[in-house]
């Protein structure tokens, strides 16, 4: 898995690499401004609310809405997964949105509800880089 | 110099508009030469010579230096405002306050773009450090048409939109298509051939998906008084507005509306002072099925989440009550990537009696409306033949 991965390989840069870090931990991390109280995701160094500085990382809790999402039935070119994705708007407990794959349910809009209760599972594509995915909330 | 936008309300006027030589699939045409030609063509459209030009304004990497080389023009103001497909209903705003403060007279906006058979194009390549890769590509993402589906489905989901309202769309744009000579797919369809055709992203078939074509497009404008010395009836540009909300699409403010057209709707409405009820024809970028549903709603031309009912029983098709992209739009006339200069050629020719066949009778007042990147940015351009 880890040297075959044909698709895009995020390079992770300094304000961004602490996610990263925490994926590959198998934890799932955004960032909160300690000014507006903001919780946001993509990791910014400084607040996107009020351009604080006084920002930090906290642990998500993993549970999540499916907010909106498509089917891609034409992924791009070299894409690793078999067409067609599930793409989700993956809404988290704590507020930011975030894309990401939903898996554990067909790829089929007859399948998918918006507002559905997810949960993160983790799943390593190389040595390096971890990526978060969603799955239908076992306890929902 | 006031503040009040409403200043430079009818203070400029669109006095020609082109297109390239030929539309369609091109693979004999670089890019450069799609903005020579149409610029040509718009500058003849307006009787007036490279030499009277002094500001251009064009959209796409290195463009605002490269467009001024290849005509041979050494603009004293230029604009390079780069949102995406949108961006020359921006230059019209931007070069009208420019002509307002003086510091031009005659703006030429180019676009030209070899869409489908991408001679001399950039590569359009995000790096792995980009946010782009980093927080959307991994995902397999494949740009507007996966993320035009999002507010699509949101918007299902929330309202009851159905693919039979999207497909209404399509099926009205061929309509229209099919009586401007120029219009790339011309051909009779139904809602069944557009609900039939193959998945791209669901809720995207491929014919809720505009074209992908090579063309270029050009308009001139300039003052409303050096207008009235000029050949052609001026178009006078009565209210613009624009706004940028986001860059990827998972950062848009929310997904059961669109947010950057409200605003950049309001504005142009404002500062153009008239009434929905006032307008005659509309152009409003298709780059899909939903982009004109959702334009409806932002603009107040119907309430948030009724602008699938408002598409249906053909109502924008020729003969109803809201004649909307009238050339055939990017679903079937044409559509390069960055479709935005095709809606104001049109609405221009629509106010000046030009269209032949499908031309909209008596029709005084349009709107101009677009989008670019993924939801991201909007601008909004109002037009009348009277001040």
């Amino acid at each position: 898995m880890s040297t075959t991965y044909s698709g895009p390989i995020p390079k992770p840069t300094p304000e961004t690499r602490p996610f990263w870090e925490a994926a590959k931990q198998r934890r799932l991390v955004i960032q909160a401004c300690d000014d507006c109280g903001l919780r946001y995701f993509y990791p910014r160094p400084l607040c996107p609310g009020c351009l604080s500085r006084r920002v930090r990382w906290i642990d998500a809790s993993g549970r999540a809405v499916l907010h909106t999402f498509v089917i891609n039935h034409r992924p791009p070119r070299n894409y690793p997964l078999p067409a067609p994705i599930v793409i989700g708007m993956v809404q988290l407990e704590e507020g930011p949105r975030m894309i990401s794959h939903i898996v554990g349910v067909a790829a089929d809009p007859a399948a998918l509800r918006c507002d559905m209760p997810l949960e993160v599972v983790f799943e390593d594509i190389t040595d390096e880089i971890t990526l978060p995915k969603f799955q239908p909330r076992a306890s929902a | 110099m006031s503040a009040d936008p409403r200043a430079l309300r009818g203070s400029a006027a669109i006095v020609g508009v082109a297109e390239s030589d030929r539309l369609g699939k091109l693979p004999n045409v670089s890019a450069l030469q799609l903005h020579m030609e149409a610029a040509h063509n718009a500058l003849a459209d307006a009787g007036l010579r490279k030499s009277d030009v002094d500001a251009v304004f064009t959209s796409g990497r290195n463009m605002a230096n490269d467009v001024p080389e290849y005509l041979g023009i050494r603009p004293r103001f230029v604009g390079g405002t780069q949102v995406g497909g949108c961006s020359f209903i921006l230059h019209v705003e931007h070069a009208m306050a420019a002509i307002h403060a003086g510091l031009c007279e005659v703006a030429l906006i180019t676009h030209g773009e070899s869409g489908a058979s991408r001679i001399a194009m950039p590569a359009p390549r995000w790096g792995d450090d980009s946010t782009n890769v980093q927080f959307e590509q991994v995902w397999g993402t494949a740009g507007p048409p996966t993320g035009y589906g999002f507010l699509a489905t949101r918007h299902m989901h929330q309202y009851g939109t159905t693919k039979e309202q999207m497909a209404e769309v399509a099926v009205a744009t061929r309509k229209w298509a099919a009586l401007n000579p120029k219009a790339f797919a011309r051909d009779p369809l139904t809602i069944a051939d557009v609900l039939g055709s193959r998945l791209i992203s669901w809720p995207f078939n491929l014919l809720d998906c505009c074209l992908v074509t090579d063309a270029g497009g050009a308009a001139v404008v300039t003052s409303a008084e050096r207008a009235r010395d000029l050949p052609k009836r001026p178009v006078y540009v009565l209210g613009t507005g624009e706004s940028v909300t986001h860059q990827m699409v998972s950062q848009m403010p929310n997904f059961d509306r669109w947010d950057a057209a409200e605003a950049s709707g309001a504005r142009a409405f404002a500062m153009a002072g008239v009434s929905r009820a006032a307008i005659d024809v509309a152009e409003f970028y298709d780059a899909f099925t939903i982009t004109p549903i959702l334009a409806l709603e932002a603009l107040g031309f119907c309430q948030r989440g009724e602008g699938g009912p408002f598409v249906s029983g053909q109502r924008t098709a020729p003969g109803g009550d809201f004649p909307m992209n009238t050339n055939g739009g990017g679903l079937s006339y044409t559509h390069t990537g960055m479709y935005g200069i095709f809606t104001i050629i049109e609405a221009v020719r629509q106010l000046r009696g030009e269209c032949g066949e499908r031309q909209v009778p008596g029709a005084t007042t349009a709107i101009c409306h677009g989008t670019g990147g993924v939801w991201s940015a909007a601008a909004t351009m109002i037009v009348s033949t009277e001040t």
